[in-house]
């Protein structure tokens, strides 16, 4: 019993066996996953994603749009193509309705990506392409060539056709075995490119298969000069049943007689509109499949054919069988549409309604496109890349145009790039001619319920006159109306029948239509080969203080600020998050905490102009600080928004050192960058980050003068020697260190600053204090929340401006001007209604209201639209108030202190009552301790 | 696309930052202008098909912030000059 019921007689090779929809099967090395399911006689691959209709094997690479499988085995893969899965050992794969399944387990396939440079990049190995290879090889150019099949030769060994005297695939094997000899020349097999953007800048995916070290390589190459020789996809025709399984593109069918030795099917019927597909038949005839008849579109037929009848000016009208051909109706068409018919008993129905040339490429990077009545197919046209468009992919329909073809722009493109092309002669092979092909997109019916334009996306002809009969003429709205040609082939069958569809419909050439817009990628990507080794940890550079190792051996649990981990609060034994908060708050409100602040950004401002650049860019004078003293400041956009605040030292008359938020050290510096070079470059000032070269521990609490003090024996640290907002040079721990009295808690406060590498040595002699907390930033929140300070980002968006945060006092009225003032004293700006920041207390003391709520004015919800008031911008347990607290941004707000106002949270209303936005410590009392 | 920059040549346009309409300064005197004449300072660009003056800022090299007439429509470029410089006559 032969296993392999429909291989061909002679075809051999390493037997792999795979299991698929659960029943074990054997195939031959070389083989796709259908061909090999071809040879075992399975029909019904899968099931279509919106009918559920069964589907089989349609095209033979990746314009396949129905044989859509799931890999189980050895790792689960969803959504791939039979066509284009190469076959081996202990594969276990299964047909898929339409839709994958992604897997929840991660995948244990490392991914790569390389850069590559080359003079000339051919994109595609077939006749055209190796020909281009060879003739800008022989100049010495850099070439790269890239084919996503596993073997060279494009559609050689699908037709068997002869070049130089050599059967196709030999000569290819040869050619490709020339350009491997080559020193500049790099083949990239199994590689297709995908995507191609401005500037010849091309990406590719190369599968390597699971042995290797990566699975899959994504390359990036930019080409001085490209060459597409791409091939072209035959298309199918809109007719009854043309999606039953069975139906298959000639092309399709002769690839799996003479590529994989597998017969599709016994006895088979062509339907044509051209040439092609009689050579298809003719090979399938050849290796023993039975061609019941030829039918052609055109009154005249063909060439001449001596195998079985040819119904000239005949119609397929419709296929029986479900679950796979049984038989044909054909009919002939006297014009008007199909009258009569008869029914031929056939297990294959072969179909060629024309050649697309593969332009997609060409299209994606700005390419413009023509259609050609006479070829029924858009020609590449106009485009501002270096490119060549070479053989069937400009509508080349020989083996030796293509070869003579391809021969010449790859020498054009080598000549192009500054190299010398020697004289090769092209390869040569007899060309045959050919009757001229007709257009035909579809068979008139009463019911196109049955016509199917995208097999993918189950569109039918009637779905398209749904689209056109709710008036819509564009391609590109009936694509959206349909969703014909959205699936993962990209409608590479399909897409230019729906224009040939609609062009039929509205009674318009396809000409005045077009096709819509290609994009990449030109087939599916995982976004796994995208990452490649940009994953886990390597996803995103993580930036760490020199205290890191610390507050990991503490137990510190972290929270991500931008790059940076910063420790978010040190639980102990038992504590959960709101415990552990609850008692750092409470230490550095009674004693003295510690906190590592070396996130904050810091930028050095030299230069004569330094003071003036400052003044221009934040609200505040800071020309007027004395050396020597500190100053809050806050930075606007034009439009009066605040960007980002911090505090401004001045270290020296020409020297300022500026410190941002955490997460908006980069875009500061680049703010000050961008205003200097582009509106005032006259300015002299030289901006630097120094963020990574300090580490800065706040210390807090009115405790933290006895620690400062005990640290720094040679400071005068008492509130007359160093006054608030002023910074003194000292020995802290022995350490030569820059210490600065500011808060941000409300309580006396110090930043210590050193060098980075003195960092831990400082927080160990602060820790070894023994009265020293150490907090987190959950606790820095709370604290600062309870002061009313603001967090640029948490309590304010892109419309909150100084005067809404209660910063109204930052604004100098002295200055002529800072970037932001003028739109300060615009209308809206100056409206009663705008939204301030105010507190909130909870009614239950207990109730911790959630960020982001809404509030509103009314204990019971109105009807919508709900006016809405503003919103909790932070919300916290409070250890110093002993009760839950927020802030808000409302309508208003300052106009409302003491009013009672609602927070929806799910069905509840829950009342709060609007405060002052400091809550602790109004009058500042515990800043100096 | 690729982008040539003035001081590194041409490089790839993941390196560079976008800065919008070149040739819109900072008013000299904001607050002699009407609201309406600084709204149109702040909210008004130009949205061209075609060619356009813009700037560019060379954020993963030299950091330099430069002005490109570009194509809208084909991202071809037609002249790169310095911030502050003089559009070039089209061509
Ligand atoms: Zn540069």
């Amino acid at each position: 019993m032969t296993r392999q019921p429909f291989r061909r007689d002679g075809h051999r090779g390493e037997t792999l066996r795979f299991r698929f929809d659960g029943r074990d099967y054997e195939g031959y090395r070389g083989d796709t996953l259908a061909a090999a399911l071809l040879a075992n006689g399975v029909r019904a691959v899968a099931t279509s994603v919106r009918l559920g209709r069964p589907r089989g094997v349609f095209a033979a690479w990746t314009e396949e749009p129905n044989a859509l499988v799931q890999i189980e085995h050895p790792f689960p893969e969803p959504m791939l193509q039979a066509t284009t899965v190469e076959l081996y050992d202990g594969l276990v794969a299964r047909g898929l309705p339409g839709k994958g399944r992604l897997s929840g387990e991660a995948d244990p396939a490392r991914h790569d990506g390389v850069y590559a440079h080359c003079d000339v990049l051919v994109v595609g190995a077939g006749p055209a392409g190796l020909s281009a290879a060879l003739s800008a090889a022989g100049s010495g150019a850099r070439v790269v060539l890239a084919d996503d099949r596993p073997v060279p030769g494009g559609s050689l060994p699908d037709t068997a056709e002869t070049v130089d005297g050599l059967p196709g695939a030999e000569w290819a094997a040869a050619a490709l075995a020339e350009l491997d000899g080559h020193p500049e020349v790099r083949v990239l097999a199994r590689t297709g490119v995908l995507g191609y953007y401005d500037d010849n800048y091309l990406v590719a995916v190369e599968r390597r298969g699971e042995r290797a070290s990566s699975r899959e390589r994504l390359w990036r190459i930019r080409a001085r000069r490209v060459v597409l020789a791409t091939g072209a996809h035959e298309r199918s025709v809109a007719f009854a049943g043309n999606d039953r399984p069975g139906v298959m593109l000639a092309s399709a069918a002769r690839a799996y007689v003479n590529r994989y030795g597998v017969l599709p099917g016994r006895r088979a019927v062509v339907f044509t509109a051209n040439d092609s597909a009689y050579a298809a038949a003719r090979d399938l005839a050849a290796a023993g499949v039975e061609v019941a008849a030829v039918v052609d579109v055109r009154r005249g037929g063909g060439r001449s054919w001596d195998g079985s009848e040819v119904l000239a000016g005949h119609l397929v009208t419709g296929v029986d069988g479900p679950d796979g051909v049984s038989s044909v109706t054909v009919s002939p068409d006297p014009g008007g549409g199909p009258a009569g018919g008869r029914e031929i008993e056939a297990d294959l129905l072969l179909v060629s309604g024309g050649w697309n040339p593969v332009v997609h490429l060409f299209g994606q990077a700005g390419g413009r496109l023509r259609y050609d009545e006479r070829l029924g197919a858009l020609l590449p046209a106009a485009t501002r890349q270096a490119v060549e468009v070479a053989g069937a992919a400009r509508g080349l329909s020989t083996l030796g145009r293509c070869l003579a073809d391809g021969a010449a722009a790859g020498a054009r493109a080598a000549e192009a790039a500054g190299f010398r092309a020697g004289r090769r002669p092209a390869a040569r092979a007899e060309d045959v001619a050919a009757a001229p092909a007709e257009h035909v997109w579809l068979v008139p019916a009463a019911d196109y319920r049955g016509h199917f334009v995208d097999l993918q996306r189950d569109v039918t002809v009637a779905d398209v006159m749904r689209a056109t009969g709710a008036g819509l003429r564009s391609v590109e709205h009936v694509k959206r109306y349909t969703t014909a040609g959205t699936a993962h082939d990209q409608g590479k069958t399909s897409g230019l029948l729906t224009s040939g569809v609609v062009a039929h419909l509205l009674g318009v050439d396809v000409a005045e239509l077009g096709t819509t817009t290609f994009r990449a990628p030109y087939v599916p990507v995982s976004f796994a080969t995208l990452a490649g080794r940009d994953r886990g940890a390597l996803h995103d550079p993580v930036r760490v203080t020199p205290l890191h190792g610390w507050h990991v051996a503490r137990g510190a649990l972290f929270e991500n600020i931008g790059q940076w981990k910063r420790p978010r609060y040190y639980p102990r034994a038992g504590e959960d998050m709101p415990t552990a908060v609850l008692r750092e708050c409470a230490a550095v409100r009674r004693g003295a905490g510690a906190m590592d602040v070396s996130t904050l950004g810091k930028i050095d401002l030299q230069g004569p102009d330094a003071a003036e650049l400052l003044d221009r860019l934040y609200t505040g004078m800071m020309s007027t600080l004395p050396v020597g003293a500190i100053r809050y400041g806050v930075m606007c956009r034009p439009d009066g928004t605040v960007f980002d605040d911090g505090t401004v030292t001045r270290l020296a008359q020409d020297r300022f050192l500026a410190t941002t938020t955490t997460g908006n050290a980069a875009a500061v510096l680049d703010w000050m960058e961008e205003w200097l070079q582009t509106e005032w470059p006259s300015l002299r000032v030289y901006c630097t980050s120094v963020t990574e070269q300090w580490a800065t521990v706040a210390l807090a609490g009115p405790g933290s003068r006895a620690v400062l003090a005990g640290l720094a024996p040679g400071l005068a640290v008492d509130g007359a020697s160093f006054p608030f907002m002023t910074w003194r040079d000292a020995r802290v721990a022995d350490i030569e260190a820059r210490v600065c009295r500011i808060s941000f808690s409300g309580e006396l406060a110090y930043e210590i600053n050193v060098s980075a590498w003195d960092g831990l040595a400082l927080w160990e002699a602060v820790q070894g204090s023994g009265a020293v907390t150490p907090y987190g930033t959950e606790t820095m929140h709370v604290l600062r929340a309870e002061k009313g300070y603001p967090i640029v980002g948490q309590d304010t968006d892109g419309t909150v401006t100084p005067a809404d945060l209660g910063l109204g006092w930052a604004l100098s009225g002295k200055k002529a001007d800072y970037v932001g003032k003028r739109s300060h004293a615009r209308p809206g700006d100056l409206r009663p209604d705008r939204k301030h920041l105010v507190g909130l207390l909870p009614d239950d003391p207990d109730r911790l209201l959630p960020e982001g709520a809404h509030l509103v004015a009314t204990a019971r919800l109105p009807e919508p639209p709900v006016p809405a008031l503003g919103h909790v911008t932070s919300s916290y347990r409070s250890a110093a108030l002993g009760r839950t607290f927020a802030l808000a941004l409302v309508s208003g707000g300052r106009e409302r202190v003491g009013e009672r106002l609602y927070v929806p949270v799910g069905a509840e209303q829950v009342p709060v009552t609007v405060t002052r936005h400091v809550l602790y410590d109004p009058e500042g009392a515990r800043r100096d301790g | 696309m690729l982008i040539p920059c003035p001081w590194c040549g041409p490089r790839d346009e993941a390196e560079f930052h976008y800065g919008g309409q070149a040739h819109v300064a900072y008013p000299a005197d904001p607050a002699a202008l009407s609201d309406a004449e600084w709204a149109r300072y702040l909210f008004f660009r130009d949205n061209p098909k075609g060619p356009f003056a813009e700037r560019w800022s060379h954020a993963a090299g030299c950091r330099r912030w430069f002005n490109v007439v570009r194509d809208t429509a084909t991202n071809e470029i037609h002249a790169v000059y310095r911030a502050g410089g003089q559009r070039p006559v089209s061509p």
